[in-house]
């Protein structure tokens, strides 16, 4: 489990990030949610360790400042925003790559580290793209194909900034029951309630800075929590025990 | 074999065509060596090698020839393989390094760090300590300054970012440029001015069995050496800090790490053979094009292409207008731009 406490983020005079808590449980999938600009980026940036910040983060109780960079890839697999857009490597490559915090500077990777590439390919369902060259994939594909690099870092946690951005809707829906069928505990920076709604499990809405909220989706996703945030009425629908949400410009 | 990455199959053509280059590149020095204003048959030259590197005995041939092929053009050669060689992975490791399809080894500056130095030295005898390496001396530590002097301005915050390399590099380049322009019309020599023209345009003529030749074979092989076994490294950076950083990979301190090899290497071979272009720049995007981008393959298939590519080059330098040699620079530049504009043509609309 990854357990945050205290953790500030300022940019020269800007604080981005205020006295934030969190935890994320094992095997559940915890939701960074909020506004454009409430910091959810940030924050995944923080817990990865890509931003220092005030305040401590602990993976499995061990802390995260005292973790060398290889150590936190085996712990911590990241799936960042628009990643490799414009490199040449095919997309096998690219799953390979996820084999690095595993293998030693100059060594190169074997038998092992190929077999376990491909599993990952195969377990996001993306087999036949590996000899394709990255670049020329589909949003969805190269989504994929990026969760399958973070799957072949072996990792206990996964984290994934925005994964469904500028994807069309089906492929929106694909990466995240993705995500909730590898059953690995998983950080997701998400834009759209409805999606935080079906596929996580914990929520934790972010309002200017600082935690609006904190709970489980049904404790969260409530019109009274949300509307003061994001300034729009909200009407809250249970169909078949899934929790819909509709939107309408405040009155 | 099952090979659902596509990867088995890749390292096996890469392999078939690194054999391939490594024999076009004996190939390529044993015609080449024949080749100039006295030709020497290949089989003479391979006899005469032979005789020199493994103690074959000696079926006869003149003494001419063994002087022209020995003593001439054998260091010659060797050193334009070097210099392609080198050229070419320390340019295809910037272009990974700041993510720029652009880069080329002279992006740091190095060049024009250089140029001041060999103008200073040709100019106004700089170096005349150094003896017979005053001129490539002075070129280096001239080369050695500006990068130094690039880097400092890069970093900041104990970060390389590589928008501000890139900018940085530029700036200084112009400003050596300046520097270089200014000390031509300061020493108002019109002799001195064209030895530095000469040598700004690159030539492998100073070339000869000494110690210029051997520190250049080792910066050049152990850096070869080092950029292909940091493959992943590379491939990572490529792909973008964040994405290195979450692969395990400190993206600062492997580009800082790299920077001075490349910055060391580059500098040597500009000092050995001038500033020569267009090879550093165009190599790499070959090699990416026959072998595939990942550079524990790439590097190689640079390293060699880049070999062969700069000694053809010299041929022609040495032998289209005999018996006036041209400048090499003037020859790359001929023959790169061109391809660089196929290059530009071939790119699909999206990537441009």
């Amino acid at each position: 489990m990854i357990e945050a406490s205290g953790l500030s983020w300022t940019y020269g005079d800007t604080t981005v990030i205020e006295e934030v808590d969190l935890a994320s449980h094992e095997g559940r999938v915890l939701g960074l949610i909020g506004p454009n600009g409430s910091g959810k980026t940030t924050l995944l940036r923080l817990l990865y360790g890509a931003l220092r910040g005030r305040g401590t983060v602990e993976i499995d109780g061990d802390p995260l400042a005292g973790l060398s960079a290889k150590e936190t890839a085996r712990r911590l697999a990241v799936v960042v925003q628009e990643a490799g857009a414009e490199t040449t490597l095919t997309a096998g490559e690219m799953v390979l790559l996820g084999r690095t915090p595993h293998l030693s500077a100059f060594a190169r990777a074997g038998a092992r580290d190929l077999e376990i590439a491909a599993e990952a390919l195969e377990r996001v369902g993306a087999t036949h793209l590996g000899p394709r060259s990255f670049a020329a994939l589909s949003g969805g594909e190269r989504q994929r194909v990026l969760i399958a690099q973070a799957l072949a870092q072996e990792a206990t946690h996964l984290l994934l900034d925005e994964p469904t951005n500028h994807l069309d809707i089906r492929y929106q829906h694909e990466v995240l029951s993705l995500v909730r069928k590898l059953g690995t505990t998983a950080v997701v920076v998400l834009h759209d309630l409805n999606l935080a709604a079906r596929y996580c499990d914990d929520l934790v809405l972010l309002d200017r800075r600082r935690v609006a909220a904190r709970g489980t989706v049904e404790e969260v996703l409530r019109p009274e929590i949300l509307e003061p945030v994001y300034g729009i009425d909200i009407e809250r629908l249970e169909l078949r025990g899934e929790i819909h949400l509709l939107f309408r410009p405040a009155s | 074999m099952h090979d659902p990455l596509g990867i088995s199959r890749r390292r096996r053509r890469a392999v078939v065509w690194l054999a391939g280059l490594l024999a076009a590149t004996a190939l390529t020095i044993v015609v080449a060596v024949g080749l100039g204003a006295a030709y020497v048959s290949p089989g003479t030259v391979a006899q005469i090698l032979g005789h020199h590197l493994l103690g074959l005995p000696e079926p006869g041939w003149k003494a001419t020839e063994e002087a022209i092929v020995w003593k001439v053009r054998l260091p010659r050669v060797l050193l334009g393989a070097l210099v392609g060689a080198g050229l070419s992975v320390t340019g295809m490791a910037l272009q990974a390094m700041v993510r720029n399809l652009l880069a080329d080894p002279y992006l740091l500056g190095i060049n024009s760090g250089a140029s001041s130095g060999a103008a200073a030295a040709i100019l106004f005898g700089a170096g005349t300590g150094l003896g017979a390496y005053a001129l490539p001396g002075s070129a280096f530590l001239g080369a050695l300054a500006a990068s130094f002097l690039v880097f400092a301005l890069a970093r900041s915050g104990g970060r390389v970012t590589s928008l501000r390399l890139l900018l940085s590099g530029v700036a200084v380049g112009y400003l050596l440029y300046g520097l270089t322009s200014f000390l031509i019309f300061a020493s108002g020599s019109a002799e001195g001015a064209r030895s530095v023209m000469f040598w700004l345009l690159g030539s492998l003529g100073l070339a000869q069995w000494d110690g210029l030749l051997a520190v250049a074979a080792v910066a050049v092989l152990a850096t070869t050496i080092l950029l292909t076994l940091s493959g992943r490294g590379l491939d990572a950076l490529a792909i973008g800090d964040e994405t290195a950083h979450t692969l395990g990979i400190s993206p600062d301190r492997l580009r800082t790490a790299l920077l001075v090899v490349v910055a060391l290497t580059v500098g040597v071979v500009v000092s050995a053979a001038g500033s020569i272009g267009f090879v550093g720049l165009v190599v790499p995007h070959l090699a990416r094009r026959a072998v595939g981008s990942s550079h524990a393959i790439a590097v190689p298939a640079a390293a060699l292409m880049g070999a062969i590519l700069l000694v053809w080059a010299d041929v022609l330098a040495r032998t289209l207008l005999q018996p006036q040699e041209i400048p090499i620079g003037i020859v790359t530049a001929l023959l790169g731009a061109p391809f660089l504009i196929v290059l530009i043509r071939r790119f699909a609309p999206r990537d441009v």
